[in-house]
């Protein structure tokens, strides 16, 4: 029987919709790494990583490090605040917390999910950046951003350490309870090692948006190319340098923001994929109980 | 002795951890109301009829929102436009026609996962080249907008591909046994029976499109007066509360009242998305 020729179109016309959206990522990364060829050729990775000694573009200077350094510091630092608070966060909604408790959380918890980015800046910049001046000028920090990012990545870990929780098979917890555990020696032995995976998913891809994160570190943490040498010195992070410089950059100078674009890039897609692979282990385990 | 004391131990340690717990959940309480209480105060008198439909003033300083509103409108309309055929034909493809062993089928969910992970301001980069560029569109809505398509592909793709995966399988046997076609299959019987997930989907993109900033930055630009047509540049709300906090001393007044304005759009849209969601929820469970 053959198929009738309205299919065969169909399907060749959904293939190429599939062939469209899957080829977005790879054109992207042809695109960046195009522009960024030329910078590479001329300056070379070694100048990028610290032999020139800072950065001056338009006298040709292009070290890149100190805002490594600063995207590397923010993202650890807020990444070590949101991380504990969004599993305790998870562990709340998940055990503790009464039932409207819990419904009322997890809607704060999207909704804090739901602010743009550019909003949480705005609120840095007028109420954040003014407090941390009145304790330690001048406010636009390192420290500033550190918050400000940590605000923004806990929804991500909350949510993704939730639905790591609530997929560990009740019958560990009852089990737990069989033989006489406490409620929080059930969730410390028992049931958070068994969404270890999860969680570790959740933290890898609020990691991922900490390092991609431009408009609020952009906004608050004052942008001044140096190393980190404090929490209350003003930094400038790789994605807001591109946000600044790209708008009257040209030749080598813009080629070599593309190169940090290509750096973000790998970056991103390397946690990704890591953080697929674990949440892989996380299905494996639950088919099991 | 020693078992009455280790449950001693046990009993302080449970309680300190139900401390930490509830101590951890009102502290992102608190911050949360301490965020939105503060851009409320700083922006809920600014927010008028008026400062809707007005166009801005002395770079923004004065005036109102009318032409960014506009701006902002267009930029999602064209994203909507450009990514929703392409979203549901690879979500119709990913669910109906490429099973999970499919190779094909693996390799554009895998390049979509990573798609979605991709950095904003990297979308901007590459919008600013291929679409401004290389396509000779320089800076405008248009470019814009085909740049956040390209971001809200597989927020689009992955909900609608939720909705074409919880048709019961009872519907696709039925239009099998009635002789239709795999194309009147898809077109009359599965996509309105996923339409609630397309729904969600679309609402889901066009929340993540509206509040976009670094991906506008290079693409369709800062210009703040009305557009004329697609190929004008268009300053979007999101663009104009990052340009008037940090680029117009004097600028936060009106950069505060537009961030709410963009908040109640965005909470509009959030509520529609979560409404469809349990509404979806209950018909699967029904139709089942």
């Amino acid at each position: 029987m053959s198929r009738p020729i309205n299919d065969t179109l169909l399907v060749w016309g959904l293939r190429a919709c599939g062939a469209v959206s899957g080829s977005v990522v790879l054109l992207i990364a042809v695109f960046v790494f195009k522009e960024a060829w030329p910078a590479l050729r001329e300056i070379g990775p070694l100048r990028f990583l610290g032999a020139d000694p800072s950065w001056h573009p338009v006298e040709g200077v292009f070290n890149l490090t100190p805002m490594a350094a600063a995207t590397l510091a923010v993202t650890v630092g807020a990444v070590a605040l949101a991380a504990p608070l969004g599993v305790l966060s998870a562990v709340f909604c998940h055990a503790y917390a009464p039932r409207w408790a819990a419904g009322a959380y997890r809607r704060l918890i999207e909704l804090l999910a739901g602010v743009p980015s550019v909003v949480y800046g705005f609120w840095g910049l007028v109420v954040l950046v003014p407090l941390v001046a009145q304790w330690r000028p001048p406010g636009a920090s390192l420290l500033s951003g550190v918050l400000i990012l940590a605000v923004m990545i806990l929804p991500t870990v909350a949510l993704l350490s939730e639905a790591a929780l609530k997929n560990v098979p009740r019958d560990y917890a009852r089990g737990a309870a069989a033989l006489g555990l406490s409620r929080w020696a059930t969730l410390w032995r028992v049931v958070l090692p068994a969404a270890r995976p999860g969680i570790a998913t959740g933290v890898l891809l609020a990691t991922g948006r900490a390092i991609g994160e431009t408009m609020a570190v952009l906004m608050v943490c004052g942008n001044v190319v140096q190393l980190p040498g404090s929490l209350l010195a003003p930094v400038r992070t790789l994605t807001a340098n591109i946000a600044l410089e790209m708008g009257y950059a040209y030749g080598v100078h813009r080629s070599a923001l593309f190169v940090t674009g290509v750096l973000l890039l790998a970056l991103v897609a390397g946690l990704v994929l890591l953080a697929e692979w674990l949440s892989r282990g996380d299905v494996r385990g639950t088919a099991h109980g | 002795m020693v078992d009455a004391l280790r449950a001693r131990r046990h009993r302080i340690e449970d309680l300190a951890a139900a401390v930490v717990v509830w101590a951890a959940a009102l502290g992102v309480t608190a911050v949360f109301v301490w965020i939105l209480g503060g851009l409320l105060w700083r922006g809920l008198g600014g927010v008028s009829w008026s400062f809707l439909v007005q166009a801005p003033r002395d770079a923004g300083r004065a005036g109102g929102i009318g032409p960014v509103l506009v701006s902002t409108g267009l930029i999602l309309a064209v994203c909507l436009a450009v990514s929703l055929p392409i979203g549901l034909g690879a979500a119709a493809l990913l669910a109906e026609f490429a099973s999970d062993r499919h190779l094909f089928g693996r390799l554009v969910r895998r390049s979509l996962d990573v798609l979605a992970g991709v950095p904003s301001i990297v979308f901007g980069l590459f919008g600013g080249v291929f679409f401004c560029q290389v396509l000779g569109m320089g800076f405008s809505i248009m470019a814009g907008g085909l740049t956040l398509a390209c971001m809200v592909l597989p927020i689009l793709i992955r909900s609608a591909e939720v909705g074409f995966r919880s048709v019961p399988d009872e519907h696709r046997h039925a239009a099998a046994a009635l002789g239709l076609s795999r194309a009147s299959t898809l077109f009359k019987v599965l996509l309105p029976a996923a339409m609630p997930g397309v729904i969600v989907g679309v609402v889901l993109g066009v929340g993540r499109a509206m509040a976009e900033t670094a991906a506008l930055l290079f693409t369709s630009g800062y210009v703040d007066r009305m557009p004329g047509s697609l190929w004008d540049s268009g300053r979007s709300l999101s663009i104009h509360i990052y340009h008037l906090a940090m680029n117009i001393s004097g600028g936060d007044a009106n950069a505060g009242a537009s961030a709410i304005v963009l908040m109640v759009l965005l909470l509009a849209i959030n509520l529609a998305a979560s409404f469809i969601a349990s509404h979806f929820l209950q018909r699967g469970v029904v139709s089942v």
